[in-house]
């Protein structure tokens, strides 16, 4: 256990490492000069030569490559026009929001996450049960029913869901407000009926791709010999069905939703452009427009890492999940 | 005689090899695994409905040209005499009439049924290209991968994690202008087939991972079987076993999944023009098209009704057929 989490962490690392140096080459050392999207149409070329050298433009890449690193670590001096000191997880200065980047991403995190997590835990919920049930009564009308079901959202896209959901439930019925972010701490009633849609609308088009695989996992666990066996020593049902088979069943569910969960942690971006929330997503969308290079490197870091935590989590829970697997 | 092991094939030359006995022994003809699942394909009828609209949708996108001749209205010309004082388009569903049919644009009042069309044209070239350029990379790592194993799949294998680390979208929305800056100047005018050609490069780039991924599970499923062995103590070369012994074994799921991949890219397009890379407003896309309706959400809704419904219909026949072809070519699949 322990080695295989030493190893894990290891690989982990390398792929951060990895991913934080293709990002930083991607956007400082190709050949669009930098700092022209940083700086507001009445540039004159002080200006930005002054932009360049408080950036550190004008040093080896290697040595800026170093720079960033050491103030996400340990924090850094950047110059008098970037806000001076900047604290430990520094990620830089970005002229386009005049403001440090952790400021913003501190902002915007919160909206990602108030929109992700509730939502995987409906598309997860739904999916799966959704699922489990259609497996066991194969045939039925209800099987028939979750089948179109996950077949319709399967191809269905989420801005076209949204503007549908929008349409009915703001403009029409007037049901719910316009889609905003409101701090949970602050008024919880108002944090949930700005982001239900989204959440819905997101549940809606996972939880079709989730019964899909957990359904046609569970059918095939249900024929394996274990699951026989359980049932013929006299278990009952339930528990042949709920502890035994729905265990073996779930483990590609979980690899899936690793994935789609490190994923969208990283940023919604269509979620969040079709109901106008500003998350991570839209703040890198908009970052790349504008070409904030520290904003957008910031953002890629941070989804990367939620990425691979997750896959390490799956990694972990499989262990937990499936009698079967060994972890080394 | 080849030396494919698929057992299918093996049966059907043996009982197919006497030629003359042939007309004799009735009743039991030989069929390839690839016969096999053209008859149960056909027997599927929601294969049958959900092909025939697909070659609807191909049909459709090859002839836009003529489509547009016999329609007579191009996807660039603007009917603004049809607009009222805010840009919307008169009468009802957002100035449906038989003259356009699914009514005009609110603003620049361009025909929405010609765009389709051209939508159709240009999401089906970049998903057909972007899956045949991933098959192939996923194809040729994952049988490496697979088949070679050691260091070389430990690689292969870290390349793929750190391919799926990075947020596509971001990556691919801060990529594509520095990619474009790369050949044309600051104001140069982009020309459409370059958008199209870096968008393709984009989903190169990030799309070959689930196959490599498939690819290299099966190959090593394949990889201690008797007959690989066989071959491998007869003295065949790397090319001979990757391309005449494993490959021939494993085209089933490779083309069930690239069934499913046309259908990912498809919507991926959109999304990226609905986020605002790649394409420009100049070439007709589904995703352009739903970005800009977003706009008119409350004073048009017939605008985003008609490319959300269209962009529906081609992915939902992909996925059924992909389905169906699943189950046609495994006939122990459950889906």
């Amino acid at each position: 256990m322990a080695r295989f989490l030493i190893k894990r962490i290891f690989s982990a690392t390398l792929t951060l490492f990895a991913v934080s140096v293709l990002t930083f080459l991607m956007f400082f050392a190709l050949p669009r000069d930098p700092v022209t999207g940083m700086c507001p149409k009445n540039c004159n070329p002080e200006r930005l030569e002054r932009v360049r050298e408080e950036l550190g433009l004008n040093d080896p890449l290697v040595a800026q490559y170093a720079g960033y690193m050491k103030g996400i670590f340990t924090g850094r001096d950047l110059g008098s026009a970037q806000g001076g000191h900047c604290d430990a997880p520094c990620l830089g200065w970005s002229y386009v929001t005049n403001e440090a980047v952790s400021d913003t991403i501190a902002r915007v995190l919160p909206v990602t996450l108030s929109i992700v997590i509730p939502a995987a835990v409906l598309w997860l919920l739904l999916g799966v049960g959704l699922g489990m049930v259609s497996a066991l009564r194969r045939g039925t009308w209800l099987d028939r029913l979750a089948i179109g079901f996950s077949l319709t959202g399967a191809s269905l896209q989420l801005y076209f869901v949204g503007a549908v959901l929008l349409l009915v439930f703001v403009y029409n019925l007037r049901l719910l407000p316009v889609p905003s972010y409101t701090s949970i701490f602050d008024n919880p009633l108002k944090w949930a009926s700005g982001l239900v849609l989204a959440w819905v609308a997101l549940a809606f088009l996972f939880s079709a791709i989730y019964a899909r695989l957990s359904r046609a996992q569970m059918l095939e666990t249900l024929s394996e010999d274990f699951v026989r066996t359980a049932r013929a020593k006299g278990l009952a049902k339930p528990k042949v069905y709920g502890r035994h088979a729905l265990r073996a069943a779930i483990t590609p569910v979980v690899t899936i939703a690793g994935l789609d969960v490190g994923g969208a942690l990283g940023g919604t971006v269509i979620t969040e452009t079709t109901f106008g929330i500003q998350g991570l997503g839209r703040t890198a969308v908009d970052a790349v427009r504008a070409g904030d290079l520290p904003t957008i490197m910031a953002t890629v870091l941070i989804a990367a890492v939620f990425v691979v935590l997750a896959n390490m989590l799956v990694d972990l829970l499989y262990a937990a999940i499936d009698p079967r697997v060994r972890l080394r | 005689m080849s030396l494919s092991p698929v057992e299918g094939v093996a049966l059907a030359e043996i009982e197919s090899g006497g030629d003359a006995e042939a007309p004799e022994r009735k009743g039991v003809v030989g069929r390839s695994p690839g016969q096999l699942a053209w008859a149960r394909l056909r027997r599927d009828r929601t294969a049958m409905v959900s092909g025939g609209m697909l070659v609807l949708f191909m049909v459709l996108a090859l002839a836009a040209p003529l489509i547009q001749m016999v329609y007579g209205i191009g996807p660039r010309e603007q009917f603004q005499h049809l607009l009222d004082g805010f840009g919307m388009p008169l009468g009802y569903a957002g100035g449906v009439s038989g003259d356009h049919w699914f009514g005009l644009e609110p603003g620049l009042g361009r025909d929405i049924f010609i765009r389709l069309i051209y939508g159709l044209r240009t999401s089906l070239f970049i998903a057909f290209a972007a899956a045949v350029i991933t098959a192939t990379i996923g194809i040729v790592l994952g049988t490496l991968a697979g088949y070679l194993g050691g260091w070389l799949d430990a690689v292969i294998n870290w390349i793929t994690d750190l391919t799926l680390a990075m947020p596509f979208l971001v990556i691919a929305l801060a990529l594509t202008p520095t990619l474009v800056l790369r050949f044309y100047g600051e104001r140069e005018a982009v020309s459409p087939a370059f958008g199209v050609g870096v968008l393709i490069a984009v989903f190169a780039i990030f799309g070959w991972t689930s196959t490599a991924r498939l690819v290299r599970g099966q190959v090593i499923a394949l990889r201690e079987r008797e007959f690989v062995e066989a071959a491998r103590a007869s003295g065949a070369g790397l090319g001979h076993m990757l391309f005449r012994q494993l490959l021939p074994n494993i085209w089933a799921p490779i083309l069930v999944s690239f069934s499913l991949a046309v259908p990912q890219f498809i919507t991926s397009e959109a999304a990226l023009s609905f986020i605002g890379v790649g394409l420009s407003d100049e070439t007709p896309s589904f995703g352009r098209m739903i970005y800009r309706s977003l706009d008119y959400l409350q004073t048009d809704p017939a605008y985003v009704f008609f490319p959300g419904v269209m962009i529906f219909a081609l992915v939902f026949a992909f996925n059924l057929f992909g389905d169906a072809l699943r189950d046609a070519l495994d006939p122990k699949s459950s889906r």
